[in-house]
């Protein structure tokens, strides 16, 4: 077999480990804004982007990554290439920002670009990412471009033509086998990005990189989108905290059994 | 195609052909929508042998069930499920289709969407009907904010939380009729090796009306061993945030949070969990949550009913031996 083309897609997303304060949310412009908190790869993304640099070790090949969006952080994506991928490519534009797209239209924009600069064997995303936690992009990729696909992996091994993976089940996993092309989805399960080395992020400004418009790849970002956003509000889950206190810890723990007898929670 | 535009649920059926759980609350639910804007409650079944499954779909509202019936259907394969529910949604024509957010529906429904090119919101918490289109609730941003969806054009797609609605009670005296779909099933592309089990905690987080979760300030494993004996008190489950399961102190199957399990027990007692959104989201329909916390500003503190301020490995002694002396064990 030729060299296993890997292909990685990734999202640009604010750091979702930010403190709940720092999501503002808009609800006439229908908006939220991160305050102070940095732009990171989605982190099933990293698993994922981990999951590809492991099965390029034990079965060689190249790493292609793949983004979509407006305004990509190139710090981000220099890191995450240097990491250990080869080559990035980015659909970036106005009309690609996250307001303007929905899963279809992501996902649309995403076969076009495989279909540009493929073919790929493996194709890895995140199982579902971190701000939207919609979990579609990956398997309605495959669908896109005819290709079957596993979802929610652990772990990830290509054996010449093909593909071993354990999915996570909430009761333990499965072993999937399936030929090349495949896409698969990435848990965490799967491991964390490795941290690049000094020298590896110096190097990654040299390796290659192409963006497009998505008017290259003949489409239309706005005319795709099905699904849109017509509400979005902050919830309340705050709630009045009764702090029980004690002459020591010991005795705080003991009132609290108290309270929560006399209140017939227990 | 039916006479009346139909809300369309797809039933997940267990290995012995039965509608589940989540199956009778999305009936629950679909048949409020239904009622609210004029519809037919209607269901899909794929399966083996359906037509005990048909009679109980029947039986708990729906006007019609569509089936597809095959051996290749034995268990669950994405591509075969797929054709054959895209063949269902065409011969039904609904403007919405319900699925329950399961591992299933989680692996299904956006595969479904793409085949149908219908829009899909997955993790819906709540469901409307406005102006006779499908309005599906979920949160974003990790739980820091709700958004509305509504999809142009039909059907729209909605996978649904378990647990976002009441279930529909079965009434043998109902009717509704049956509709065979013939499919030709794909030749399978993906070949699945059996699933591999591993052990959880005694009780069902799921099921538990307590549950004690842990969280990284624990540790280390032993902590565990604690909460297990507070849990066992309290008749209830042993939880967990994500990084002691990352860490390996407490299985993977307990996990609580967006990307774990989402419980809502009527007592949920976080031990040294700070309260992330991700962590948050799993358990905000708790009746009741407990903090045990040594940072006072913890931001569990702001989401809990009841808190300590203090070191769990002093706190917790004195809160199991006055559980116990309550209890009289
Ligand atoms: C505030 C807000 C407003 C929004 N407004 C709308 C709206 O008006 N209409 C609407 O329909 N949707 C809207 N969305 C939804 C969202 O923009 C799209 O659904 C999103 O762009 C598609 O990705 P996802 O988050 O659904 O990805 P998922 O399906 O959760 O992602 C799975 C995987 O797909 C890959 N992937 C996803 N996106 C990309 C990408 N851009 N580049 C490369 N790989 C990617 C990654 O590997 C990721 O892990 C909004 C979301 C938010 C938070
Ligand atoms: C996409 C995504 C999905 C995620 N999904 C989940 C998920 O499903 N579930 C989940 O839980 N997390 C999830 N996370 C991780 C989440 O963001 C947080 O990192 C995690 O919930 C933090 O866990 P924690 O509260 O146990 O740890 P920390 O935030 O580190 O908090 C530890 C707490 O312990 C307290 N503490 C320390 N020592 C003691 C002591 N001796 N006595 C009392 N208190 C003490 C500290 O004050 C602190 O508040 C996800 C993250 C991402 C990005």
């Amino acid at each position: 077999m030729a060299e296993l083309n890997i292909l990685v897609c990734v999202k640009q997303v604010p750091d979702p480990e930010g403190p709940p304060s720092a999501f503002e949310v808009d609800s006439a412009a229908r908006k939220v804004t991160p305050k102070g908190i940095p732009p990171v790869l989605s982190p099933f993304d990293e698993n994922a982007l981990e999951a590809a640099i492991r099965v390029k070790e034990a079965a060689g090949g190249s790493i292609t990554m793949l983004s979509v969006g407006n305004n990509l952080s190139k710090a981000v994506m220099l890191k995450a290439l240097a990491s250990g991928a080869d080559r990035l490519v980015t659909v970036e534009d106005p009309s690609c920002d996250q307001e303007g797209l929905d899963a279809f239209a992501t996902a649309s924009l995403l076969a076009a670009a495989v279909r540009k600069a493929g073919p790929f064997d493996l194709i890895l995303t995140g199982r579902q990412a971190a701000d939207t936690n919609a979990g579609q992009v990956g398997l309605g990729l495959a669908q896109l471009l005819s290709i079957p696909a596993v979802s929610v992996a652990g772990k990830v091994e290509v054996n010449g033509g093909t593909a071993r993976v354990e999915t996570v089940l909430p009761d333990g996993y499965e072993v999937v086998e399936a030929s090349l092309p495949l896409l698969v989805t990435v848990s965490h399960e799967v491991g964390d990005l490795r941290y690049p080395s000094l020298m590896a992020i110096k190097k990654a400004k040299t390796l290659p990189m192409e963006t497009f418009k998505p008017a290259d790849l003949g489409m239309e970002p706005g005319s795709l989108v099905i699904n849109e956003i017509t509400e979005l509000t902050a919830p309340n889950r705050e709630r009045r905290c009764r702090l029980v206190e004690g002459e020591s810890p010991e005795d705080a723990g003991a009132k609290l059994a108290a309270l929560l007898k006399e209140d017939k929670i227990i | 195609m039916a006479e009346k535009e139909g809300i369309l649920v797809i039933a997940e059926l267990s290995p012995a052909g039965a509608p589940d759980a989540v199956t009778l609350e999305l009936l629950g639910l679909g048949a409020r929508l239904a009622a609210s804007s004029g519809k037919q409650l209607q269901a899909a079944a794929v399966g083996i042998d359906t037509a005990s499954a048909a009679a109980t779909l029947i039986a708990s509202g729906a006007a019609a069930v569509f089936t597809v019936e095959g051996s290749a259907y034995a268990a669950y394969d994405p591509d075969l499920h797929v054709t054959a529910l895209e063949k269902v949604v065409e011969e039904a024509g609904p403007s919405a289709v319900l699925v329950g957010n399961t591992t299933v529906g989680q692996d299904l429904v956006p595969r479904l969407a793409f085949a149908l090119k219908a829009g899909l919101t997955t993790d819906a918490v709540s469901l409307e009907m406005k102006g006779g289109a499908l309005a599906s609730t979920k949160p974003v941003y990790g739980g820091n904010a709700m958004a509305v969806f509504v999809s142009r054009g039909k059907p729209a797609l909605a996978s649904v939380r378990p647990g976002a609605g009441d279930p529909a009670k079965p009434d043998a005296s109902r009717t509704g009729e049956t509709v065979k779909v013939d499919v030709e099933a794909p030749s399978p592309r993906l070949s699945f090796g059996g699933k591999v089990l591993e052990e959880g905690g005694d009780v069902r987080l799921e099921e538990a009306r307590v549950i004690v979760s842990g969280g990284r300030g624990l540790g280390g494993a032993e902590g565990f061993e604690q909460l297990r004996e507070l849990a066992r008190l309290l008749g209830g489950a042993v939880g967990a945030s994500r990084p002691p399961v990352d860490a390996g102190w407490w299985p993977s199957t307990q996990q609580v949070g967006i990307t774990g399990k989402i419980v809502s027990p009527e007592v949920y007692v976080a031990v040294a969990i700070s309260g992330s959104s991700q962590h948050l989201s799993g358990i905000s329909d708790s009746r009741v949550i407990v903090a045990i916390n040594k940072d006072p500003e913890a931001y569990i503190f702001k989401v809990s009913d009841y808190g300590v301020v203090g070191e769990w490995q002093q706190v917790l002694p004195g809160l199991s031996s006055r559980i116990r002396e309550i209890l009289g064990v």
